[in-house]
């Protein structure tokens, strides 16, 4: 195939179109008789191309990308899972797309249905008493979470609480959503397995804390084992815990965030659910409670009436709005679809299979890659590095190298525990076969680093564009088309 | 566990735990204190098959009322092109992840780079960045970065005509991370220009934010805005339709900072509320303080232009809680559908359908007028949505069209109602709502 | 091996401080510039704003990296160097030749818990 690199405004030329409009009926109201005070006097410069020249442009740069449908992600923290084929179909019926947000409850019950139906599935299998599906992504849902958590210490009259704990290993959207949430991080080291270091949360514990944000299995891919001292210790100092379900998928099937004492959680749709990533959105970020905490959820709220009906019910003692509407509706179709399709007879192996495949990998692979902590992980692992450091190739050149066999590179660089982090999430769907191929190029990559580290050190090579200068390209930052042709 | 989803065999199990070194599924689980255990199946429905999928969802579609749409308040019904939902649901977009690794994501990062370029010439403001959740959020994101450019200046105006959603998102935002909101009140339908100079001379304001068009439908005259407020050190953030920036004065000429809003009205699919697609620009001097992805130009090793996500340690996965913002998925594949639709529409379909829309909104307001049914609410400039004060009681005419299976007039507020009008709506239906109102 | 040079003061936190009157010009260290790579972007603050001893006074970004710059002095700035914005790799070629603040110091005392090059040199070994 040949390459293919140009952006569509250079495929633009005067007079061009790719669309059709009806003729306009009710020319006597013109938009030429708005007062020329509130018209735009330059043109926005967007590319005039035909259809063709459209459909052919964005299926040729869509080449240069990699998906799952392409190739295995063993993409740690990431969970990038099949994504079904029906979830897409049920996704668009035009019953459900052509729905205004603003529609009264009674000619949207199909979708409040929906909404509700899958806000309980999810409080089944997170062991909570209700969720919202209004949040729109992971950290967003994070967010709202630490409102909900806010706002039950502030309708106590609790001001003081304005500190949240949060493990050293945590995702970079823990400390950053409390701190758009006006709350205090402090921190909390982890033990040399990866564990949080209970003593050292200990001290940490007075009428300040608002709470705990947990993930379990933390970014080690370990279970928090003691989760349970962690939730009473922190429950008898008034503080609520959040749990980050970024890591929920090793636990379907097998035990709920709600049965450890978490109090909040969210759930990534776009991981555990299987929506699709779509190059790093849409996701949807629903938060779930305990039943203290119901009526602070974000308004507004999806309830059922006593004669079956549903509607929208705006609590008082909410939190408040965080989305122009109720979420990222046509996700919630996806991950509803998903659920039925599984239902209660199958859901329950997507745990123990996710973890199987990672515990399978790891025990294949490390005798050529430094396993820092040893024993059974969950859905992922982390190596820090080649067992053989001595050949100078890094974690980033084993990534890249990875590419070149056509696999996505693994999270690399995180959690910050150690130098070369490398960590690994196959999930459930990839099959032995997979899994074995991947185990062999793995280690192929590591033969290659003993014996030919330059190939590894400058790799890609097969890729459509091989490493690039990211340091130009941060500092004298082109963002736009026409920057760039100013150049 | 035979499921299409699983391809593991029961040969294959026993393979794997045999090389992990233990003997079931559950001793995987064996660090996970007892008492946590499930031990029953989860309390939803059996396994569906896909047959039984569709029919569940056609019979829940079938409680929903499909109507012709003459409501706007945020979320608009314009002309899809068939090609958009061919072209994002190919796999090789839909199923990708974010572009951390840009060898193998040229595909996104340069749609992204397209959409950023896009949607700058609409705003006129060089940066912008690679979507945000939604118009209401964005405008709350635009609130955090005038405080954070602000340093120690802590308050932020906001105007009363703003879409009643996009204020209570603002709000919550506000009130937790601390920012102390101040709402400009409405005159005769805009923002009033003396209360906002007033509210500025008080002092200590990070940042302004108005709308236009607003809540009304009107297209607000921001004259001698950007002085008063650059004056006082502020940041001046317009909320626009992007769709309507086709043939508006742009954020930039009216000498806005930031632009925010919601790309939903670029052809996107109502959706029952989304996914849609915020958008963020900024100026250049304020790049560093705009959150989320962006994506910058460059070139490779072998000096081949590409395109990487760039500026990254404002983020949070390098910057945690110093981060601007927390965001990190954002609405990437509807950033896509919306740089679809306007390489298809183009500058110049972008301004005939915003021909369409004023030609239809203000035939079906003269003619509601003419019913004697609706009075003028402000007499003011709009474009494809507006408000009239309701002579007859507002819910019954609400009642009355959904009975005609037209969703219309939203109550903006008390007896009166808004009506929008987009390039989908034909002279017939128009007609039909008036006659409609016109019996009432 | 990173350079150290005489006659600075140092904090732990890899600045320095060259004093020169009542002003003392504020830098990051040879060893924090090589510990950061690339550097893409400095953060400064503004003219006249007030910078306290051990708190952050502003930014050094790399593509994949950022730290933050601490004050090893309190005072109140009143130079920025400009030249850091186009060129921000002015730092990697040279870390001491190239100061990011200059502040009117409020306490001179302070000076005496900072290290000097001895000592901050034994810290960059260990």
């Amino acid at each position: 195939m040949k390459y293919y690199d140009k952006l569509i405004f250079e495929l633009s030329k005067e007079g061009r179109k790719g669309y059709t409009l009806p003729e306009n009926r009710m020319k006597e109201y013109a938009l030429s008789a708005l007062s020329e005070g509130l018209k735009r006097t330059n043109e926005p410069e967007l590319p005039e191309v035909s259809e063709f020249d459209v459909v052919r442009h964005y299926t040729n740069i869509s080449n240069k990308n990699f998906g799952v449908d392409t190739g295995f992600y063993p993409l740690g923290s990431c969970t990038m899972k099949y994504n079904p084929k029906i979830n897409e179909e049920i996704s668009s019926l035009p019953a459900f797309a052509c729905l205004h947000p603003l529609q009264p409850a009674s000619t949207v019950q199909g979708a409040l249905e929906v909404y509700y139906n899958l806000s309980h599935a999810l409080a089944e299998i997170a062991g909570l008493e209700e969720f919202t599906l209004n949040p729109f992504a992971g950290a967003h849902g994070e967010l709202t979470g630490l409102m909900v958590m806010r706002q039950y210490h502030m309708k106590r009259g609790d001001l003081k609480r304005t500190k949240v704990i949060v493990p050293d290993s945590a995702h970079g959207t823990n400390p950053a959503s409390a701190a758009v949430c006006g709350l205090q991080v402090v921190e909390v080291k982890s033990k040399p397995d990866g564990r949080i270091d209970v003593e050292d949360l200990k001290p940490l514990l007075d009428d300040t804390i608002a709470g705990i944000m947990m993930t379990n299995p933390n970014t080690l891919g370990l279970f928090e084992s003691e989760v349970l001292e962690i939730a009473k210790l922190v429950h008898a100092c008034g503080g609520l815990l959040y749990y980050d379900g970024a890591n929920l998928n090793p636990l379907l099937g097998k035990c709920r965030p709600g049965d450890m004492g978490f109090d909040i959680m969210h759930i990534n749709l776009h991981k555990t659910f299987s929506t699709p990533h779509g190059g790093g959105g849409p996701g949807s970020g629903p938060v779930g409670v305990t039943k203290a905490l119901v009526d602070y959820l974000p308004n507004p709220q999806v309830r059922k009436a006593a004669d079956g009906t549903f509607y929208l019910h705006h609590s008082e003692d909410s939190l408040g709005r965080v989305s122009g509407f109720v979420g990222n509706f046509a996700v919630m179709m996806r991950a509803y679809t998903y659920i039925l399709s599984l239902g209660k007879e199958y859901i329950k192996y997507v745990g123990p299979l996710a973890t199987l495949n990672a515990n399978y990998i790891k025990e294949s692979l490390k005798d050529a890659y430094y396993l820092p902590i040893e024993g059974i992980c969950k859905h992922e692992f982390v190596f820090d590095g080649l067992a053989d450091k001595s050949t100078g190739v890094t974690t980033l050149d084993v990534a890249k190298r990875l590419l070149d066999y056509g696999y996505h590179a693994p999270t690399i660089y995180f959690p910050l525990l150690f130098h070369q982090s490398i960590m690994i999430e196959p999930t459930e769907t990839e099959s032995l076969e997979t899994l074995d191929e991947f185990i062999d190029v793995m280690h192929r990559v590591a033969k290659e680093a003993i014996e030919c580290p330059d190939d590894v050190k400058t790799a890609p090579h097969h890729t459509p564009v091989r490493r690039l200068d990211e340091t130009t390209a941060a500092k004298h930052p082109i963002l736009n088309y026409r920057d760039l042709m100013a150049l | 566990m035979n499921y299409k989803y699983f391809p593991h065999t029961e040969a294959d199990i026993r393979h794997m735990l045999e090389r992990i070194g233990v003997n079931s599924l559950d001793d995987l689980y064996a660090d996970v204190p007892e008492s946590i255990i499930l031990k029953k199946d989860y309390d939803l429905p059996s396994s569906m098959s896909e047959t039984e999928v569709r029919d569940f969802f056609r019979k829940l579609g079938d409680k929903n009322q499909s109507l012709t749409i003459f409501a706007g308040g945020g979320a608009y019904d314009h002309y899809a092109p068939s090609v958009i939902p061919q072209l994002i649901s190919r796999s090789e977009f839909l199923t990708a992840y974010t572009p951390y690794q840009p060898e193998i994501s040229q595909g996104t990062l340069q749609y992204i780079f397209e959409f950023q370029s896009m949607i700058s010439e609409l705003t006129g403001l060089a940066c912008t960045n690679a979507s945000m959740y939604d118009g209401t959020t964005a405008a709350a994101e635009a609130m955090l970065m005038a405080v954070a450019a602000g340093k120690k200046k802590n308050r932020v105006l906001i105007s009363e005509t703003v879409q009643p959603n996009t204020l209570e998102v603002v709000r919550t935002y506000a009130k937790f991370h601390g920012v102390q909101l101040d709402v400009i009140p409405a005159q005769d339908g805009v923002t009033d220009k003396a209360a906002m100079e007033q509210k500025l001379e008080a002092g200590d304001v990070a940042g302004v934010i108005v709308c236009s068009p607003n809540k009304y439908g009107i297209i607000e005259d921001f004259t001698g805005f950007a002085d008063a407020i650059h004056a006082k050190k502020g940041l001046f953030i317009i909320q626009a339709d992007p769709s309507a920036l086709a043939v508006l004065k742009s954020p930039a000429e009216w000498g806005a900072d930031i632009a925010c809003g919601d790309g939903q009205t670029l052809g996107m699919p109502l959706n029952y509320g989304g996914p849609y697609v915020g958008y963020l620009s900024c100026t250049k001097d304020l790049v560093r303080k705009l959150p989320g992805r962006i994506v910058g130009a460059t070139k490779d090793v072998d000096g081949k232009r590409a395109f990487v996500l760039t500026l990254q340690a404002r983020e949070q996965h390098i910057r945690r809680e110093k981060a601007n913002s927390n965001i990190c998925s954002n609405q990437s594949l509807m950033a896509l559908y919306v740089t679809i639709y306007m390489a298809l529409m183009g500058k110049q379909g972008l301004r005939e359908v915003n021909e369409l829309s004023y030609s239809g909104a203000h035939y079906l307001h003269d003619g509601l007028i003419a019913t004697g049914k609706f009075e003028e609410l402000y007499d003011r400039p709009f474009l494809k949505e507006f408000t009239l004060r309701s002579l007859l009681p507002t819910e019954a005419v609400q009642q009355k069209l959904l009975d005609n299976g037209i969703f219309g007039g939203i109550e903006v507020e008390e007896g009166c109602l808004s009506f929008c009008v987009t390039e989908k709506r034909t002279k017939e239906e128009i007609d039909q709502l008036i006659a409609i109102i016109k019996e009432m | 091996m990173s350079k150290v040079i005489e006659g600075l003061y140092y904090s732990e936190s890899h600045e320095w401080v060259k004093v020169e009157g009542n002003y003392g010009y504020i830098g990051i260290t040879d060893y924090a510039q090589h510990a950061l790579g690339n550097i893409v972007y400095v953060d400064m603050p503004d003219v006249d704003d007030e910078v306290e001893k051990d708190s952050e006074f502003g930014a050094v970004e790399s593509v994949k990296a950022a730290s933050d710059l601490i004050s090893p002095v309190s005072g109140t700035v009143v130079e920025v160097n400009e030249a850091l914005n186009d060129q921000p790799e002015l730092l990697n070629q040279d870390a001491f030749a190239n100061w990011i603040i200059k502040v009117e110091l409020s306490d001179s005392t302070e000076l005496d818990s900072l290290m000097d090059a001895k000592a901050y040199e034994a810290i960059c070994k260990e």
